[in-house]
C-alpha cells in the first residue's frame, strides 16, 4: 500500500498539494462509460431501422396500417405470424454469432477464429441432426435440439482448441486447418446421415448444412434468445479479463486473471450460444468474423465495448442479410448462410492475407 | 522512505526446486530480497534465471521449498492478489489486436478494478505517471503495433509500473536495447527503488550492466545459486572462470570506477 501512497505523493508534488494532471490528451484514447453508451445508442438504433426496414418488406408487400389496425386482415398475419418472427430470429443468431465470434477470437488471440471457421457449428448442427431424427418424437425436442447442439458443440470447442495447441503454444495455421478438417469431418458426417434417414428429414438436412431462417415460431426465438442472454452476459462478466488474454496466457495470468477458469467459462458460454442458433438456422458462418472485424477497426479492442457492440451489430447484420436472402429473387428465397458466407469468403483470404504479413496482429 | 521500510524483507524463497515435465531446472535455490533494492540474476544460457523468476510470480509450481512475500507464503495468495504485490515483464512480449499505448498501460490497473468497473480518474493520474516515467506521454495515443522495438518494450514495463506492485520481476529488461535505452531503464528502476521503496529483480546477460545499476547479484549455473551478494564479491575472475567457462578479465572503468569484465580472447 505504500507506493500507492507515494505514488499519489508524486503526482501531488508536481502539482502543488492538488492534483492538477491534465488528463485532456488521452480524450478518446480509452474506454469511458460516455463513450461506451454512446456507440452502443447508435448501434442500438441503426439496429432498429434494420429491424422496421425487414419486417416492412418481404416478397409479398404489406400494408403496415392493416397489420396493426386490423387483426384479421392477412397483412396482420404475414406481419405478425411470419415476418416478425422471423426477423426477430435472424436478430438472435446475429447477436449470438458475433459476440460469441469476439469471444473465441479472445481465447486463440486471433481476428480468424469463429464458429463456422473453427468447425463449431459443424459440430453442433451434427448434434442438432442427430437430436432432431432420434428424439423427434419426444414431447419437448423443441427444448432438447439446442441442448444437445450445445453439448456438441462445446465438444467441438473443446477438441478444436486442445488440438491446435502444441508444446502449449496456438499457432494460428494449426489451429486453422484444425477448423477446416473439422468442417470437413462435420459435413461427411452429416451426409452420411442424410443418405440413412427418409426422405422427410433429408430435405431438413440440406437446410441446416446451408442456414437458414426459414419459418422460426415465437417460441423458438424465446428458448434461443434466453439460451444466448445467459452465454452473453457470462462473456460480458469476463470481458476486461479478454482484453488481459491479449497479452498472452502467462501475461494475464501474472497481471490477476484465472486462466484456466476464463478459457473453460468462454468454452461454456460461446457454445451455450452457437448450439443455441444452429438448433435454429444451421450453420451459417462468417457473421462472427465480418462484425466483429468491422467493429473492431470502428471503435478498437476493449472487449468492454466490443462484446456488446457485436451483439447489436451482428443482429443488424443478419437481419439485413436475411432481407436479401428474401427478396433478391423473391418469390423464391436464398439461404441466408449463401449470402454471408459469399461475402465471408474472399472477406477472409482478405484478411489471411493481411495478416500474414504482420502474424499476431491485426 | 525511512530506512527500516527500504530494509523490510519482501520476498524469501527457500530451497526452490521447479521445472517443466520430466526436466528439473532449478535444484534448490535459496534467495531472499528487500524494500527499495535491485537485484540481477546473471548466469549463463540454461542456468535458470527465468525458470527461477517464474516461481517467483508464481506461474510455474515448485517441488519443493518454500516462497514468502511480505512474510505470507506465495500460496495464500489469490491470482489477482498476487498481481497488486508482484508486476512481472516477460522477456518477449506480444499484444493481439490493435490497442493504444495508454489502454496497454491502463490493463496495468485491472488486478485493482472490478469486472464493470471503468478507469477512474485516480485510475488515469497513476497511467499518466507511469508514461511520464518511461517517457512515453506523446506516444500515449499511438497503436503498439506502431512501437520500435525499444519503446514497446517500455510500454510493458510502464504498464508493470501501473500495476503499483512493491515487486518487480523482470526478464531482460534490457534485451535488444541500445546503450542508451540500457541507461535510460536502469536509471528509472534505480529511481522507483529509491523514492517508492519498489524491489526489482531483473534477470540480465551484460555482467557490466549488473555491476554497475544492481545493489546485488546472484550468480547461477546449472540450476543452483553459486554466490549472492556484491558485484565486487561476487564477480571474481575464479567465479566467472567457473561459471562461463570462460577466461575473463575483470578490472575497472577508470573514468567511473565501476567494475568492468571483459572477456580474455585466445586469438590463433
Amino acid at each position: 500500500m505504500n507506493a500507492a501512497r507515494s505514488a499519489e505523493g508524486a503526482i501531488k508534488r508536481g502539482a502543488k498539494g492538488e492534483s492538477k494532471i491534465d488528463l485532456d490528451a488521452f480524450e478518446g484514447a480509452y474506454l469511458t462509460r460516455s463513450r461506451m453508451m454512446l456507440c452502443l445508442s447508435i448501434l442500438a438504433i441503426a439496429l432498429i431501422i434494420c429491424l422496421l426496414v425487414a419486417a416492412s418488406f418481404g416478397s409479398v408487400a404489406v400494408s403496415m396500417i392493416r397489420a396493426f389496425s386490423d387483426a384479421s386482415s392477412p397483412d396482420h398475419a404475414i406481419f405478425f405470424g411470419v415476418r416478425l418472427p422471423r426477423v426477430l430470429m435472424g436478430a438472435v443468431v446475429g447477436a449470438v454469432l458475433a459476440s460469441a465470434g469476439v469471444a473465441l477470437q479472445a481465447l486463440v488471440r486471433n481476428p480468424l477464429a469463429e464458429g463456422g471457421i473453427l468447425g463449431i457449428s459443424g459440430g453442433a448442427a451434427l448434434g442438432a441432426i442427430l437430436a432432431l431424427v432420434f428424439l423427434s418424437t419426444s414431447p419437448i425436442s423443441d427444448a432438447i435440439v439446442p441442448i444437445i447442439a450445445f453439448g456438441s458443440a462445446l465438444i467441438a470447442t473443446v477438441a478444436v482448441y486442445r488440438l491446435a495447441l502444441l508444446d502449449g503454444r496456438l499457432e494460428p495455421f494449426t489451429l486453422l486447418l484444425i477448423g477446416v478438417i473439422f468442417n470437413a469431418f462435420w459435413g461427411a458426417a452429416i451426409m452420411l446421415v442424410n443418405s440413412v434417414v427418409n426422405f422427410y428429414y433429408a430435405h431438413n438436412i440440406l437446410f441446416w448444412l446451408m442456414g437458414s431462417l426459414e419459418s422460426p415460431s415465437y417460441r423458438e426465438v424465446e428458448i434461443v434468445g434466453t439460451l444466448a442472454t445467459i452465454g452473453f452476459l457470462m462473456l460480458m462478466f469476463r470481458a476486461r479479463d479478454m482484453n488481459l488474454l491479449s497479452l498472452g496466457d502467462e501475461a494475464a495470468a501474472e497481471m490477476g486473471v484465472e486462466v484456466d477458469r476464463l478459457r473453460r467459462e468462454i468454452f461454456f458460454a460461446t457454445s451455450v450460444m452457437i448450439g443455441a442458433a444452429v438448433s435454429v438456422s444451421g450453420i451459417i458462418s462468417f457473421v462472427g468474423l465480418i462484425v466483429p472485424h468491422v467493429l473492431r477497426l470502428a471503435l478498437g479492442s476493449d472487449h468492454r465495448l466490443l462484446l456488446p457492440a457485436s451483439l447489436l451489430g451482428g443482429a443488424a447484420f443478419m437481419i439485413i442479410a436475411d432481407l436479401v436472402a428474401r427478396v433478391a429473387i423473391a418469390p423464391a428465397e436464398i439461404p441466408v448462410g449463401a449470402i454471408t458466407a459469399l461475402c465471408g469468403g474472399p472477406f477472409f483470404i482478405y484478411m489471411l492475407r493481411r495478416q500474414g504479413r504482420r502474424p499476431f496482429a491485426l | 522512505m525511512s530506512a527500516e521500510i527500504q530494509n523490510e524483507l519482501v520476498l524469501k524463497a527457500d530451497d526452490v526446486v521447479a521445472g517443466y515435465g520430466d526436466a528439473e531446472i532449478l535444484h534448490g535455490v535459496s534467495m531472499d530480497l528487500r524494500a527499495g533494492e535491485m537485484l540481477a540474476i546473471v548466469g549463463p544460457n540454461g542456468a535458470g534465471k527465468s525458470t527461477l523468476l517464474k516461481v517467483l510470480a508464481g506461474t510455474l509450481p515448485r517441488r519443493r521449498g518454500t516462497v514468502e512475500l511480505f512474510g505470507r507464503p506465495l500460496e495464500s495468495y489469490d491470482r489477482r492478489s498476487l498481481a497488486t504485490v508482484v508486476a512481472t515483464v516477460a522477456q518477449e512480449n506480444s499484444i493481439a489486436f490493435q490497442f493504444s499505448v495508454l489502454e496497454a498501460v491502463l490493463m496495468g490497473r485491472a488486478p485493482h478494478l472490478g469486472a464493470f468497473h471503468f478507469e477512474t480518474r485516480r485510475d488515469l493520474e497513476i497511467a499518466h505517471s507511469a508514461l511520464e516515467h518511461f517517457d512515453l506521454l506523446a506516444l500515449a495515443r499511438r497503436p503498439i503495433q506502431e512501437l520500435s522495438g525499444g519503446e514497446r518494450k517500455r510500454v510493458f514495463l510502464a504498464r508493470a509500473l501501473a500495476q503499483e506492485a512493491k515487486i518487480a520481476l523482470l526478464d531482460e529488461p534490457t534485451a535488444f536495447l541500445d546503450l542508451k535505452h540500457v541507461a535510460d531503464i536502469f536509471f528509472r528502476f534505480r529511481t522507483l527503488c529509491a523514492e517508492r521503496g519498489m524491489a526489482v529483480v531483473a534477470t540480465l546477460h551484460d555482467l557490466n550492466a549488473a555491476a554497475l545499476y544492481a545493489d546485488r547479484v546472484l550468480l547461477m549455473k546449472d540450476g543452483a545459486a553459486i554466490a549472492c551478494g556484491s558485484a565486487e564479491a561476487v564477480f571474481t575472475e575464479q567465479n566467472l572462470r567457473a561459471v562461463y567457462e570462460t577466461d575473463v578479465y575483470v578490472g575497472r572503468n577508470p573514468l567511473s570506477g565501476a567494475l568492468a569484465i571483459l572477456p580474455i580472447a585466445h586469438r590463433g
